[in-house]
This record gives C-alpha cells, structure tokens and sequence, in this order.
C-alpha cells in the first residue's frame, strides 16, 4: 500500500514551482542530486522536530505569498564604511549598482557565470557542506536552495581581503520568490569579512557555503530589514580548519517569519566559531527562530553561541540551539546563551538547548532565560531623573549590547547598536 | 525645604501598616539624621518620598518647596530637586557609569527647562567631581556598579549626587557594609555639597557617621512614627543606651 504523504507532495509542489536546473556543467549532476535529496526528505513539515516551534508553512508555500514594499527611511546598512558593494534586487544580481566584483586577495564570480564554466574549484564546495550540514538534522529548504538558485556569489580568499564584501539584498516586487547561494573558500591564512544587509524579497531563501582553511577567518554580520511582510529562511553552513575563526551575527528587526539555520563543523584543532544575533520583534506577526547546530570534531575547539531577544505585543522568539561534542573532541569549550526580554505578558520565547557530549575532557555550559525588565533597576534609573520609557530603551538597549559586543569590528558593533537605537525610539509613544 | 506632614503608607502586596503618621520638616540647609530599629519605617520613608512602586500612601503629604512630591513620577521628583543615595545601590550590566550619568544629568536638565550639558562640559565636570571622591576613570567607563566594591559602590552614589545637584538628599543606610576609611570618604563627599541651602536627611543605624555628618537635628523613628527629636546628643544616647531607654520613655 501506498503511504499518503503530504511531505511528498509539497516537495514536489516546491520543485514543480522553480525552473528545473540545466545548463550548470559542473554543478548540473550536485542540483540533480539535490532534487532527488529533496525528495528523499519531503518538505519541512510543523510535525518535523526542528520545526516545532516554527510553522514553515509560508516558506513551502506555493506560490509565496506577496509582501508589500516597506519604505525604509534610514539610511543603507554599511553605507558608512569602505566596502565592495554588491546589490541584488529580489534575489537577482544587479550590476548596474554593484561595484567592479575584483579586489586585493579576493576573486568575486557570480553564481551563474560559475556556473558557465566547464570546470571550477567550486565544485568540492557547492552543495557539499550543505549535503554534510542535512545529518543528523534535516534542512530541506537549503536543499531546495542548492538544488534551483543559480543567483549568489562564489568567492575566493587568497589573503587578507581589505574590503568587506557588502551585499545589498532589495527587495522591489511584491511577490518575488528568491533563492540566493554564495560558496565562499578562505584560504590558509586569508581573511574576509561578509556582509549581508536588506530583506531581499518577499520570500527569500538563502544558503552560504563556508569553507575556511588553517589559520583562516571569516566575520559576518548581517542584517535582515524592516519590511513587515517578508518571510525569510537563511542558512550558514561552516566548516573551520585548524586554528581558524569564524565570526557570524544577524540583526533581525520586524519581518512576519525569519528563521536563521547555522550550521557549523570544527573540523581542525583549536578553531573558534562564534554565533550570535540580537532581535527585536513587536506584535503578533514577527516570528523569530534561529537555529544553531555547531559540531565540535577536533581538539580544543572554542564556540559561543549569543542570543538575544526583546519581544513585545505578542511577538514570538525561538531558540533552538545544539552543541554536539564528538568523542575524539577533547577539551572543548562550548558555551551557549539565549535570553528573551519580555516588555509585556502577551509575547512568547521559546528555547531548546541542547548538549550532546562523548568527549570526557571538555567544558560546556548553556543557558536561557526569560524575564522582564527589572523594577529595581528601572526605579534606580528613574530616580536620577531618567523619564520610565527612556531608562527601558537604556536597558533593552544594554540587553542586546551582550550580544551585539560579540561583533569585533567595534565600527559594525556601533552600527548595529545604533539601529536597535532606532528601533526603540520609534516604538516610544 | 521638605515638609512632611502626617505620612501614613501601607505596604501594597499585604495589608500591613509601615509608616503611621510621620511628621517632619527640614529647613533650606539643614541636615536631618533618623535613627531607629530595624523595621520601624526608615527606609520605607526614604522610598515613598523618591517614588518607589509597593507602596500606598493612606493620608498626610509630603512636599519639597511646596512641590507635591506623593502626585510625582520618579523622575520628577528627581527633576524637582530630590535624590536618593540607595543603601543598596543596583548593578545595572551593559549601561557605562559615564553614559548612565550624562543621561540623568541632561534628562534633569531638559525636565527643567534647561540646556544639555556638551559632551565636553559634561566630562570635564565628570572628572572633576570623580577626583575628589577617588574615583578612577575605570569606574566610571564599567557598567554602572558592576563589580564595584562596597565603598565604591557608596562613592558613586555620592559622584551621582555631587553631579545632579539635588535640593534635598537623602541618604539611605549610606554607611552600611563601610570600613571607617571608606565612610570618612563618602562623609567628605556629602560635607563637601553642604552649602548653606541644599538639605539632607541621613538614615542611619549607627551615630558614627554621624560624626562625620554633622547633623542639626536627630530624629528617633519607632513602628512607624517620629517618637524623639533632638540634637546631636541624642545620637550619642542611642550609641551609649541603645533605643530601649528612649522608647520607654516616650511609650
């Protein structure tokens, strides 16, 4: 007998919904394999374990639903620092106002012209930590992902890259539907800084490839837009060699549905991976859930995982976040926090973190909280003279700062506190 | 001046009587000491006067220069010339002393009117009032009394008065958990604002700081109510007989 399954289906609703991929020569026989991955797993489903808390209905929704354009009166994210700008307008790249892709240490192709090649180093890497970062937790929609986009970047560090690579995503049409893929390799000893801004479209799905050799470094830090509508899934999929680092933050301020998956392997000895994200959320229509799973797989690894959420009017935040330690991961130290600050009874934090430990030599340690702003502290504020809703700005504010200070760029850091700033003072009545 | 007329406040959560009629009043320039036991309403009045949420006050009034404090949020009161210097003063993570100060200071001075203090005044009067309570600049860049020391913590209270400029101070059990160096610092820190006109009310257990403190009047607070005012000799009293004598008497 048949099994009836509605994972089935959706998959095949979902595959059925984008151009079938041909044409990518060395990468045609990973995205026919990906489809047939997609297959295998079926659609993300609520029934699904890591989509308990997150309904992943509007993201295997066919078609997506519309978002309405958000007039955004700041000015552009990074916009203050020397940067190689690179926009993409619904998930398509848009030369006309990006930068020459060339720098110092750096090469810079786009997806698709990678993809006319007949042979190219990317090939190890596309779709391959994707494929890895499927076991033991499934993320079907990166495998969709790997499977259509032939829009993103492919990028080669060779040495220190003095610009940070700066991606503008915008979103223009109210009913796009973006996939967006960049494989990025750092080489031994390079280093670059990654920079996404924007909502990209109404519906974005966005995968990145990590690769970072020995001695390497990559920081991130992204930021996903305001636009009230969009619905966004992100996936970061890392993998550090020896003595390596990498560094990833996301800002997430308004947007109907966001979920951020990062996955990340520590591969070669006393590497350092850092996670973290700050949150604002404010009614019922923002969800929020960043999903962490960080394989520890060689000795004397370091991770944090930093997480902050202020949520207000029914707004929903998630948290599931994993360290898993593998037995040969001898002295691990592995530390995870997430925290929602409640600014009202009406909103929800959810968190699961989870350790998963076969070394006998490691430190690991994790927590969550949930609460309120503190009356004690709000009444030593006030009674200095600081007005009720200005002395919470400082505290929401000082709450999201332990996550924000994990960006080490202090220009970013400033950057990104200064927006939440924003955010806050908009809201005070 | 600070008048206190009659103050009676119940505790919010239970249904439980702290202060039944309190009556006090302290001159432009006086300094005004309350002695008393543990749990008689010292402090209970040093919080319904700053504004703090659990109380309710079920008659009498309190004013400073006319001004009704009791109808004020915590701010203005503040705004309106009255400061606290907690007895346990809160750690506040993620806010800089120097932020948290510049903010109160400009947050005050807009409440009233005035222009905000530049960046540069701001520091210039920052660094100076901090070098005469020995306050380094590493204190004031950390996160407002994070990690500070008892005395350090005592010291920044007195930094945030010595920079708001209040009318009328209160001050909460300020030399609880204080080593007698530390006490004398924040005594000098205190005599130091004391100009003719701002005025101060001193909560204390003990009459050593007192000594440090000149006060013109002590005031001897029980279940609630003023029971015995006097001068500074009534301080050394208490410090010789304990309160046993004195709440025989006037029972």
């Amino acid at each position: 007998m048949a099994v009836p399954s509605i994972k089935l289906d959706t998959a095949e609703t979902l595959i059925a919904a984008y151009p079938t991929p041909t044409g990518a020569k060395w990468a045609d026989a990973t995205r026919k394999n990906a489809l047939a991955r997609l297959r295998e797993m079926g659609a993300p489903n609520k029934r699904d374990e890591y989509w308990k808390y997150t309904d992943p209905s509007a993201l295997t929704a066919v078609p997506a639903a519309t978002a309405a354009l958000f007039e955004n009166d700041e000015r552009p994210m990074f916009d203050a620092i020397d940067r190689l700008r690179v926009v993409f307008v619904d998930g398509v790249y848009d030369p006309a106002q990006s930068d020459d892709l060339s720098g110092e240490n750096v090469v810079i192709e786009t997806l698709s012209d990678a993809f006319s090649k007949d042979i190219h180093w990317a090939k190890d890497l596309f779709g391959a930590l994707e494929t890895d970062g499927q076991n033991p937790v499934q993320r079907p929609l990166a495998t969709l992902n790997t499977a259509v986009a032939d829009q993103g970047l492919v990028i080669h560090a060779t040495g220190k890259v003095n610009r940070p690579i700066a991606i503008r995503y915008v979103h223009s049409s109210q009913s796009s539907d973006a996939m967006v893929h960049h494989v990025i390799k750092v080489e031994e000893g390079a280093d670059i800084t990654f920079l996404e801004s924007g909502p990209g479209a109404a519906r974005f799905n966005s995968v990145v490839e990590v690769d970072i050799a020995d001695n390497g470094g990559f920081h991130h830090v992204r930021t996903q837009g305001r636009d009230h509508e969009r619905k966004t899934v992100t996936h970061m999929f890392a993998r550090l060699g020896r003595e390596s680092t990498f560094k990833s933050f996301t800002m997430t301020v308004n947007g109907v549905l966001t979920r951020n998956d990062t996955v990340i392997e520590l591969t070669g000895d006393d590497a350092h991976a850092t996670v973290g994200g700050a949150s604002a959320g404010d009614g019922k229509g923002f969800h929020h859930d960043d999903t962490v799973f960080i394989t520890h797989d060689a000795v004397n690894c370091e991770s944090r995982q930093v997480f902050k959420k202020v949520l207000r009017n029914g707004a929903t935040g998630v948290f599931q976040g994993k360290i898993l330690v593998k037995a040969d991961a001898q002295k691990t130290d592995g530390y995870q926090i997430s925290q929602g600050l409640m600014l009202d009874d009406d909103s929800n934090f959810l968190a699961k973190p989870e350790l998963e430990i076969y070394a006998d030599d490691v430190a690991c340690s994790h927590g969550s909280t949930v609460g309120a702003i503190d009356d004690d502290t709000l009444f030593y504020l006030t009674s200095r003279g600081i007005p009720r809703s200005q002395a919470q700005d400082m505290l929401v504010l000082a709450f999201l700062g332990e996550a924000i200070e994990e960006i080490e760029d202090e220009a970013l850091a400033a950057d990104i506190l200064d927006r939440m700033d924003a955010w806050m003072k908009r809201r005070q009545g | 001046m600070l008048e206190i007329k009659n103050l009676q406040v119940d505790l919010e959560e239970e249904e439980k009587t702290i202060l039944k009629g309190v009556d006090l009043t302290i001159g432009e320039g006086e300094v005004h000491a309350i002695m008393g036991p543990n749990g008689s309403g010292k402090s209970t009045t040093s919080y319904v006067l700053s504004g703090k949420d659990g109380y309710e006050v079920t008659g009498g009034s309190a004013t400073l220069y006319g001004e009704d404090l009791l109808e004020m949020e915590p701010e203005e009161r503040a705004a309106a010339g009255l400061f606290l210097a907690f007895q346990y003063p809160v750690e506040i993570p993620g806010v800089g002393n120097m932020t948290f100060l510049r903010t109160a200071v400009n947050a005050q001075r807009k409440a009233r009117g005035e222009e905000e203090l530049s960046a540069g005044d701001f520091l210039k009067l920052v660094r100076e009032k901090a070098k005469a309570l020995k306050i380094d600049a590493d204190m004031l860049k950390r996160p407002v009394n994070v990690g500070f020391s008892g005395g350090e913590k005592k010291r920044n209270e007195i930094l945030q008065m010595a920079m708001l400029e209040p009318k009328m101070c209160v001050l909460d059990e300020t030399d609880s958990g204080l080593d007698v160096d530390a006490m004398k610092l924040v005594a000098e820190g205190v005599n130091a604002l004391r100009d003719g006109k701002r005025s101060f009310l001193v909560i204390t257990h003990y009459q050593r700081l007192l000594d440090h403190i000149k006060p013109d009047v002590v005031h001897i607070m029980a279940d609630g109510k003023i029971v015995k005012s006097g001068g500074p000799e009534l301080a050394l009293e208490v410090e010789n007989n304990g309160y046993a004598d004195i709440l025989a008497e006037v029972a």
